[in-house]
């Protein structure tokens, strides 16, 4: 690190403004908590099985390719991106309801990524999920009290005869009426469900909450009950959430910390002040640029809509060099021949780019060349050394790079 | 395995505390989907009737041990004295000796009391396809989940074995096996000989050629039901298999498990009728409706209300118990029309 120069973050009139708001994000790192989960690498490829008596596996879908992260304990971190970008994935890999094809799930500190069922089982109390669909999500034939109090039953925490009056306190947290245990499921509102689908996660007192797509499938003026619900119950019980949503809004209003996923990988994770203000990814950019803007509407004129071209290629069989090169209003020979590593650009803020920046002002030049020990071209550069710390880490580091100086450096 | 649910089930019945409890007013009680099809299946007339013959039939096989105990009906007693020998053995009288003692007159041939006869002959017959129907679903509702639920090789296993019972010559099988078999159960197996062990004989015959159709039925819907979330729910809280299966998985089955309970007791039924003809099964003086047929087949034309009468039985509740099943199915999926 002979070569870094000590520089000062560039955009200080903007951390200025939002120091305050970055306080309440930095939760998890100012505050002297850790990170309750930590994940590294992970990675979760199905076998395409071809057709006929002997099925042999003729493709992997790498649903999930490389991902890395923290959720700070008590806080929320938002995965955002479009269908099939293997946020679901993600969440279903660290409540191990899928055995990941590699990588770390480090949940207090402890590898949960190649733990058998039997040695699950006392985590499963810790890491909860709340599921999308809340017509399917409970089991029609059982009542409510059951679909409750069937966490209970199956870890034998609390004697039978305790646990009515646990479901009806639970009930009665999400806003039901405790009187309504005895009912079943089809007697209920979607938005009751999902309540119902939140007291069964809560049953066992969690640490950590994967809210899968939690209101996708709920109308908009439930979404907000639900959400606020959720809200209070983070308070409440000092829940760490990793909230699944493809809704910008939603996850703007939950997360203090949002990553953004395309094709089985993080392009950009940031605080939700840096990611909404200043995008540094195109992906990430044109993503946002989707989202509806009332200010922007009753001023009068539309905000510029980034339009992407074509489809999001096979996950079977995905682009080389950078994943979003195909459809990239920016991408250059380098983006076909390296991978752009996710770096750190800003004290929260990562992104994982070749030519990050704001719109409008993405540098012309590489700025990961010289990290990654290529040419502008991509191609291996003799005279260079890659950087060591150009690899991805789960959590922020102290030093980050300043893309927008111009150079690279990091600040201590 | 499975910690019992019953403790929190058991409040189901409890009436519900706080209904606002106007009177005059009709309640709007929360109905459970069970009690959704009950109501569709109550405004169903045909399958109404078809209920109450089946139910017809199920008292009449439990109230006649009971009878046949305390002597109001006899089944075995030989009544000589009525039977013509000149004509052959052909009962005296009219119909084949109908009398205010013998309600559906006597047998040809031995002069056993045909009424009797058949009521006791429904107890046997309804016992004999109820138990084959149970070892029937009971071994395919099970490998059914599990081929459903588990999917790959297990999948693949049990689909073979399915396809390998089909293609079995069922019927030459148990012809052949019927002497070596009950010697099986009767000597090494110590079951009582006679009609127990004959019973018992046809009874795992019938179930064990019959699950591969409940089996292939339950796996497929099995297939869909694992896909939805609550399965994912329950997997997520550590649930055993024992659990997903029966608990999570089995309760969802019920609807089609039950019309096709209803299509298979008659199908058994027949079944016991035809393999009686083949001399397998439960033998004389002890009657079912299969060997009382049987018995009767010689006497067509000389005796027809003897012919006649266990025929007719037959033909009751069988279409009964196919209406029934129809009328469930209609009740149980609304969004099947006919």
């Amino acid at each position: 690190m002979t070569d870094q120069t000590v520089t000062s973050d560039s955009g200080s009139a903007k951390s200025a403004e939002q120091s305050s708001e970055f306080a309440a994000s930095r939760l998890a790192g100012g505050d002297g908590r850790d990170a309750i989960l930590e994940v590294e690498n992970l990675r979760m490829y199905f076998p395409v099985k071809s057709s006929g008596v002997i099925r042999r596996t003729v493709g992997h879908v790498q649903a999930v390719d490389g991902v890395s992260f923290q959720v700070p304990a008590g806080g929320a971190l938002g995965l955002v991106g479009e269908s099939g970008c293997g946020k679901s994935t993600t969440g279903r890999l660290i409540t191990r309801l899928y055995q990941p094809t590699g990588g770390k799930i480090m949940f207090e500190g402890k590898d949960i990524a190649g733990l058998s069922p039997k040695k699950l089982m006392p985590l499963r109390r810790d890491i909860q999920m709340i599921f999308q669909d809340p017509y399917t999500s409970l089991n029609p034939r059982h009542t409510v009290g059951a679909i409750v109090g069937a966490p209970l039953l199956i870890h034998n925490v609390v004697p039978k005869k305790k646990v009515l009056p646990r479901v009806q306190e639970l009930l009665e947290v999400v806003g039901l009426n405790p009187e309504h245990y005895n009912r079943y499921p089809n007697e209920f509102s979607g938005g009751q469900r999902q309540r119902i689908g939140i007291a069964r996660a809560l049953t066992l007192q969690p640490k950590l909450l994967v809210a899968d797509e939690p209101v996708s499938a709920l109308d908009v003026s439930i979404q907000a009950q639900v959400v606020n619900l959720l809200q209070d119950l983070q308070r409440e019980f000092d829940i760490s959430f990793l909230f699944i949503a493809h809704d910008l809004a939603v996850v703007r209003h939950f997360c203090p910390e949002v990553a953004v996923m395309y094709l089985g990988k993080i392009v950009e994770i940031a605080d939700r002040e840096t990611l909404y203000n200043h995008p540094q990814h195109p992906y990430t950019q044109a993503l946002l640029s989707a989202v509806p803007d009332v200010k922007q509407a009753a001023i009068g004129g539309r905000r510029e809509r980034i339009r992407l071209e074509g489809d999001v290629p096979s996950p079977i069989n995905p682009p080389s060099g950078c994943r979003f090169r195909t459809r990239c209003p920016l991408a250059q020979e380098i983006c076909a021949k390296q991978e752009p590593p996710l770096l750190q650009i800003g004290e929260r803020h990562k992104v994982a780019c070749h030519f990050a920046g704001e719109i409008g002002q993405h540098p012309t030049k590489p700025v990961t060349a010289r990290l990654l020990g290529i040419d502008d071209q991509g191609n291996p550069d003799p005279g260079a050394t890659p950087d060591p710390n150009a690899v991805e880490q789960p959590g922020f580091a102290d030093t980050w790079y300043d893309v927008q100086g111009g150079h690279l450096g990091a600040k201590a | 395995m499975t910690v019992p649910v019953t403790e929190l089930e058991s409040h189901v019945t409890a009436p519900p505390g706080e209904e606002p409890d106007d009177s005059g007013v009709q309640k709007v009680a929360g109905r459970s989907p069970t009690q959704l099809a009950l109501a569709r299946f109550r405004k169903d007339k045909l399958s109404m009737a078809a209920f109450c013959v089946v139910a017809l039939y199920v008292a009449t096989a439990l109230v006649a041990p009971i009878l046949v105990k305390t002597g109001v009906l006899d089944p075995l007693t030989l009544h000589q004295d009525l039977l013509d020998v000149n004509m052959g053995g052909i009962p005296k009288g009219s119909f084949g000796g109908i009398s205010a003692d013998h309600w559906l007159g006597v047998e040809p041939g031995t002069g056993r009391d045909v009424l009797s006869r058949l009521v006791y002959g429904i107890t046997w017959s309804l016992f004999i396809a109820l138990s084959a129907t149970f070892v029937a679903m009971g071994i395919g509702t099970v490998l059914g989940i599990i081929s459903g639920f588990s999917g790959g090789f297990t999948d693949s296993v049990i689909g073979r074995a399915i396809d390998l019972t089909l293609s079995f010559p069922s019927t030459m099988m148990l012809l052949a096996l019927s002497g070596v078999a009950v010697a099986f159960m009767t000597g090494t197996l110590q079951v009582p000989a006679g009609d127990v062990a004959n019973a018992l004989y046809v009874i795992l015959v019938l179930g064990f050629f019959g699950w591969p159709g409940i089996a292939r039925i339950v796996r497929g819907q099995v297939l869909s039901i694992r896909e939805r979330e609550f399965v994912d729910a329950a997997r997520l809280l550590g649930a055993s298999r024992g659990r997903l299966y029966f608990k999570e998985i089995l309760p969802n089955l019920w609807a089609p498990l039950l019309v096709y309970f209803t299509l298979m007791m008659p199908a058994f039924i027949s079944a016991e009728a035809a393999l009686s003809y083949l001399q397998v099964g439960v033998k004389p003086p002890t009657p079912t409706l299969g060997n009382i047929l049987t018995d009767s087949i010689n006497y067509s034309v000389a005796d027809f209300v003897f012919f006649f009468t266990p025929a007719f039985l037959i033909m009751i509740i069988v279409v009964s118990f196919n209406l029934l099943g129809d009328g469930l199915r209609d009740a149980l999926d609304p969004k099947t029309h006919r």
